[in-house]
């Protein structure tokens, strides 16, 4: 695909400051640099989000006050109760424990769609490699989560057959479970990575074609999309999750049977 | 005309728009052409059948999420959560026709690399 941009000049500025010390350490273990940019765009931008949510973080923790909290501890601590809601509306109170890893993935994805909003700056969303890279780190954590909450042997008997089947049925399951499991890391990072590039692509051609005002509702599209995705995102890490852990408590002897919250649809 | 005349005629049709391809070698250039014209019909036809087909199966759930809402409006918190995820998951499928045409009309992986 051709350059339909010109470079970012806060990408220059990092690779001026930063360039020559990776080139160094990266040639040192043995990887040759392909392109002129060492770091490339979407590192960028990733390096942008931890520098912002990192300096928001130690700015609000400065300022936490119980009494009289100010406006954006208000609205953080929404944000939290909010993902811990979805917590215990699909997983129950069990679910808390996950919270640092889905709502900082919740965060940081909300924050890179909106990124590419913002002139001078693109989504690290839009590059396959991040959106990949999220995908891949809520597979392996759920699929932790749920060798540690089951025990590997449990674990694997569930990909075997579903609790009540007969034990022959997995000649037929194994497979289809396999490769629906595998099949989960690509619809998650093909899903956020296709609405976040298809949506810069089009505000790309908006504006390579009138560059006054008919972008606008493309761009408010996004913001809507942009939002939309991220909550898809951890609303769908919050169901594997779910689905990996919480089958534990069939054979509880105080006689609840089924876990708390709801159950999920066959999502692929 | 009987059926096995039409799939004849259309074989040959076929074998035809791919002439440039018994041209072992010689047309490398044209064989790039041929099959860049191809990706981009297959691209614009599979964008639009795929787009068209996720369209139809978003707007059931939406009607019935409506219908829904309407008959108990007490559950339309829950009516919501479940049409997002359902217009969601809907959607995603979209969205891989979509990245396959991005791979096809941009990328074209199979025209021979000069």
């Amino acid at each position: 695909m051709e350059k339909l941009e010109h470079p970012l000049w806060i990408v220059q500025i990092v690779n001026a400051v930063l360039g020559p010390l990776v080139r160094t350490v990266g040639e040192a273990m043995g990887h040759h640099f392909t392109s002129h940019d060492v770091i490339p765009v979407h590192m960028v931008m990733v390096l942008l989000i931890v520098a912002f949510v990192t300096a928001l973080c130690v700015f609000v923790r400065s300022r936490l006050s119980v009494e009289s909290p100010g406006t954006l501890q208000i609205v953080l601590e929404d944000g939290v109760g909010a993902v811990r809601g979805l917590l215990d509306e699909w997983i129950g109170p069990k679910g808390h424990q996950y919270l640092p890893l889905v709502a900082t993935l919740g965060l940081f994805i909300l924050l890179g769609n909106y990124m590419g909003l913002v002139p001078g700056l693109t989504s690290p969303t839009s590059s396959i490699n991040v959106t990949l890279g999220c995908a891949i780190t809520t597979w392996v954590y759920y699929h932790y989560q749920g060798i540690r909450a089951q025990g590997i042997v449990g674990y694997v008997k569930h990909f075997w057959a579903p609790p009540g089947a007969p034990l022959w049925i997995g000649i037929v399951y194994f497979p289809i479970e396999i490769i629906s499991h595998a099949a989960r890391v690509m619809s998650l990072s093909l899903r956020l990575f296709g609405n976040i590039f298809g949506e810069e692509l089009v505000i790309l051609v908006l504006f390579s074609l009138v560059p006054f005002l008919i972008p606008l509702p493309m761009m408010f599209l996004g913001l809507v999309t942009g939002l939309l995705q991220a909550f898809i995102f951890v609303l769908l890490s919050i169901i594997y999750l779910q689905g990996a852990v919480a089958v534990e408590h069939h054979e509880d002897e105080h006689g609840h049977d089924a876990p708390s919250g709801r159950q999920a649809p066959a999502a692929a | 005309m009987s059926k096995r005349s039409v799939l004849t005629f259309a074989f040959m049709l076929v074998a035809g728009f791919a002439s440039p391809l018994y041209a072992q070698g010689a047309g490398d250039s044209a064989l790039t052409v041929e099959i860049a014209k191809w990706s981009i019909i297959t691209a614009g036809f599979a964008l639009g059948i795929g787009a068209g087909l996720a369209a139809l199966g978003q707007g059931r759930a939406v009607a019935a999420a409506a219908e829904g809402i309407a008959r108990n409006p007490g559950a339309a918190g829950d009516i919501r959560g479940v049409l997002l995820l359902g217009l969601v998951l809907i959607e995603s499928l979209a969205i891989y026709v979509f990245v396959i045409s991005l791979i096809l009309f941009f990328l074209q992986p199979f025209s021979p690399k000069a």
